[in-house]
Parts: structure tokens; C-alpha cells; sequence
């Protein structure tokens, strides 16, 4: 499995003010920390501990993950569009390794 | 058939019972926490059970993957929108679940996730809002299978 691919749903275009969902999902094992390998001894603890969105550089909607979250992070949300612009997503884990991805979006006439 | 003498007895009940005791011992350490992280997030104020909607299933089949959703009725305007949200497990290893900030961009204060429950507990969702006031939502979920790993 591929780490860090992530994977966006929204749609390609919105009326002006128009609330759109976001959907997201990134691949990653989200070791919690609690599990332990073949010898018992703990898996060292690595997830994605950070999630951001941005339209045009402006915040839209951040999360702060704990070893709660799932494997494979599915964060869903939602982004009202006042212009046409880009989304910026950004997903950072435990060793500062940081995942981007963009989706563009037009205004409908 | 060997019978057991009373202090024999006597002895094996309380060998049960504090066998027993530790498991309810490590749930009560997290319900602390839980209560901690509540306190600190609503920072005085008493949180309001209403405007807050969490769901979650009310049995768990796979403490893996328990699916989340959250929302908050707010008009989300520059003059009244929710600034944060936080998720609390109180009988997971970690209570701190996640903590979710909103802007007016969001359009509408709600978000999915999933989640991992180690075993059956409560969840609480806190909403804080941009003059300070805080709303909260709690639900209890049945876990069949933990999630953490072990």
C-alpha cells in the first residue's frame, strides 16, 4: 500500500455561496502505539497528527488527530464558496512529513 | 472431588476480586483525563447539552473503524460561527479524540471521521463558539470487537 496517497471528493464547481462537502482519505497504518510486534515489544507510535484546509490561503476547516483516528484517515467536511479558487489540503505526521494535495474549483455562471 | 475448606474459599474470592479490580482501575484513570480535557476546553463555563448533534452507532461491530459524525447548528456567519470542536473518548488509552477548528468559510460546522474505541464507553463532542459559550453532545457506544490494537 502506498503511503500518504491521499484521495479528495468535492465537485468541480459550485453557485457563488453554494456549501459543498469535502471528502478526504489518506493511506496511512496510523500506528497507535498501543500494538506490540511478534517479540511483544511496543510499535513506536507514528500517525498523522494534523489536517488542513485552505481555499485561496485562507483557513477552512483544521483538525487535530490522536491515536484515536483510524487507519487510513477519512476526514469529511465542508467549504462554503464564495469565489472561484483553489483548495489546498495538508496532512502532517508524527515526523513532520508533510502530504499535499490541490483541487481546483470554477464558479457556475 | 477435592471440597474446598472455607479459608481456602475465602481465599480464592479475594484473589478473583482483585484480579478483577485492575481493568476497572485503568477505565477509571481515562474517565479522569476525559473529565480534565472537558474542563480545561470549556475553560469556566458550563457546557450546554444542546445544539450539538454527535453520532455514532450505538454498537460498535469493529473498534477499528467506528464511523463519526458531528454537527453543530450554527448560522456560521462572521458574527456567530463555532471556533472549536473537541472529541473525547473516556475509555480509550488516550480521551483525546480529535480537535476540530471551524471558520465562517466552513459553511457549516460538521464533519465526519472514524474512529477506534478500545471498548465500550462515552463519547463527548464540545462545541465552542466565537463569544465563548460552549455546547456539548455525549453518546455511548457498545464495542463488540476493541479497537487498539492489542
Amino acid at each position: 500500500m502506498a503511503e500518504n496517497k491521499p484521495r479528495i471528493k468535492l465537485p468541480k464547481e459550485a453557485g457563488k455561496g453554494e456549501i459543498v462537502q469535502i471528502k478526504t482519505l489518506i493511506t496511512h497504518p496510523m500506528e497507535s502505539g498501543q500494538r506490540k510486534d511478534a517479540d511483544g515489544k511496543p510499535i513506536p507510535r507514528k500517525i498523522i497528527n494534523r489536517f488542513v484546509c485552505e481555499f485561496n490561503g485562507k483557513p477552512v476547516f483544521e483538525a487535530d488527530l490522536e491515536t484515536a483516528i483510524s487507519a487510513n484517515p477519512y476526514i469529511e467536511f465542508f467549504a462554503k464558496v464564495e469565489d472561484e479558487g483553489t483548495f489546498t489540503f495538508t496532512w502532517v505526521d508524527d515526523d513532520n512529513v508533510v502530504t499535499t494535495a490541490q483541487e481546483h474549483i470554477a464558479l457556475k455562471a | 472431588m477435592q471440597t474446598f475448606t472455607r479459608r481456602q474459599s475465602l481465599a480464592l474470592a479475594a484473589a478473583l476480586a482483585a484480579g478483577a479490580a485492575l481493568p476497572r482501575a485503568a477505565l477509571a484513570d481515562t474517565k479522569a483525563e476525559a473529565a480534565e480535557l472537558i474542563k480545561r476546553f470549556a475553560d469556566g463555563k458550563e457546557p450546554m447539552k444542546s445544539t450539538v448533534t454527535l453520532d455514532l452507532p450505538e454498537i460498535a461491530e469493529n473498534g477499528n473503524t467506528v464511523p463519526l459524525s458531528v454537527k453543530v447548528a450554527s448560522p456560521m456567519t462572521a458574527q456567530s460561527y463555532v471556533t472549536d470542536l473537541l472529541i473525547v473518548a473516556d475509555g480509550n488509552p488516550n480521551a483525546k479524540t480529535a480537535a476540530l477548528k471551524f471558520s465562517p468559510l466552513s459553511g457549516k460546522a460538521e464533519a465526519s471521521l472514524r474512529i477506534r474505541l478500545a471498548q465500550t464507553q462515552t463519547v463527548t463532542a464540545l462545541a465552542k463558539m466565537n463569544d465563548g459559550s460552549v455546547y456539548m453532545d455525549q453518546k455511548v457506544v457498545k464495542v463488540t470487537i476493541g479497537g487498539c490494537g492489542g
